[in-house]
């Protein structure tokens, strides 16, 4: 891949990357929505991060198939209880990453 | 500088820097795999700078090292970041009346992470766009430099050295914990860990993670809509 190439390609990913975060912003944050959509606005953060996180706890392999015995998702028990607890996000990533050490120690 | 500003950086400061924390291992085993297919320092600054988006990178560099095709790695891209989209229609409800201008910069630094922070701020406590712009930019920085320190030196770092391999998993963690103020937001997790995970093992990709939240959102608020 020449230099050139490189930024093209890099200003096609900025765009695509750039207009899905920009376009809510710069239309949403003019008008106001109607409540149904700010009902279901205010939960999508909840779903998105339980979205992002789920299969990344729960599946294994190529094939993501279904698992309960990821170390990944041992830890998140008590890192899960840890952030409940202290509502500390630096804390929270210290006590996860010091528990997934050991728990490789470990196991 | 006035009192309030210094007062805003300070404040948004004090909630980025577990971020940076976190992007700190990521950052640098990012660089270490761009360095080993071939990108140079540079090269892997300018796509932490013009992306900003850590799986997609991720992505595309393997998608580089396996000589896929420009376009097929901007399509890939595109789907990959597509939730962005929701989070910047989440985060609209809170930046009424900014200029467009700010707007733009803020566009340029929602993340997973700087949304999920700035999102919860905005709900319980006082919160402008100087803190979630200083936020953003923040992680950002951190992003980049740690980015290009592992493309320089990263590859002395023995990968998942003390539990580094955890950093983001513990983040979304806290963050999903920030989210769960009340039952239904509860619910909407669960049922969105429920379709993500059934959805990823039906389908190859990244759109399960979209597809998964839009409807868990619907789903919860047609259940409340029922029950009131």
């Amino acid at each position: 891949m020449t230099n050139q190439d490189y930024l093209l390609l890099l200003l096609g990913m900025a765009l695509v990357t750039y207009l899905p975060r920009w376009l809510p912003l710069a239309f949403l944050s003019r008008r106001t929505l109607p409540p149904v959509v700010a009902e279901w606005l205010d939960l999508i953060p909840a779903a998105i991060l339980s979205a992002l996180l789920a299969p990344i706890l729960l599946t294994s392999g190529a094939d993501r198939h279904l698992t309960f015995l990821r170390p990944e998702l041992w830890v998140a028990l008590p890192t899960f209880l840890f952030a409940l607890k202290t509502r500390s996000l630096g804390g929270t990533v210290v006590v996860g990453m010091a528990l997934f050490w050991l728990a490789g120690k470990l196991l | 500088m006035t009192t309030d500003l210094k007062q805003d950086l300070r404040q948004g400061m004090a909630a980025a820097w577990p971020i940076c924390l976190g992007y700190a291992p990521i950052g640098m085993a990012f660089g270490v795999i761009a360095r080993q297919a071939g990108l140079t320092p540079l090269e892997i600054g300018l796509m932490s700078a013009l992306v900003f988006a850590g799986s997609a990178q991720f992505i595309a560099v393997s998608m580089i090292a396996s000589g896929a095709a420009a376009l097929s790695i901007v399509v890939t891209t595109f789907i990959v970041n597509l939730r962005h989209l929701l989070m910047s229609s989440a985060l609209s409800l809170f930046v009424k009346n900014e200029k467009k201008g700010r707007l733009a910069l803020f566009a340029y630094g929602v993340t997973d992470e700087s949304f999920a922070v700035n999102f919860s701020k905005y709900r319980e406590t006082f919160w402008n766009t100087n803190r979630s712009l200083t936020v953003n930019h923040a992680a950002n920085l951190a992003w980049i430099a740690s980015t290009v320190a592992g493309g320089y030196g990263g590859q002395y770092i023995p990968p998942g050295a003390f539990g580094t391999d955890y950093a983001l998993i513990a983040m979304f963690i806290c963050l999903l914990v920030f989210q769960l103020n009340g039952a239904r937001y509860v619910l909407a997790a669960l049922m969105a860990a429920a379709l993500s995970v059934g959805l990823a093992m039906m389908m190859p990709g990244n759109l399960h993670i979209v597809l998964a939240s839009v409807l868990a959102a619907a789903a919860g608020v047609i259940f409340r809509r029922k029950l009131s």
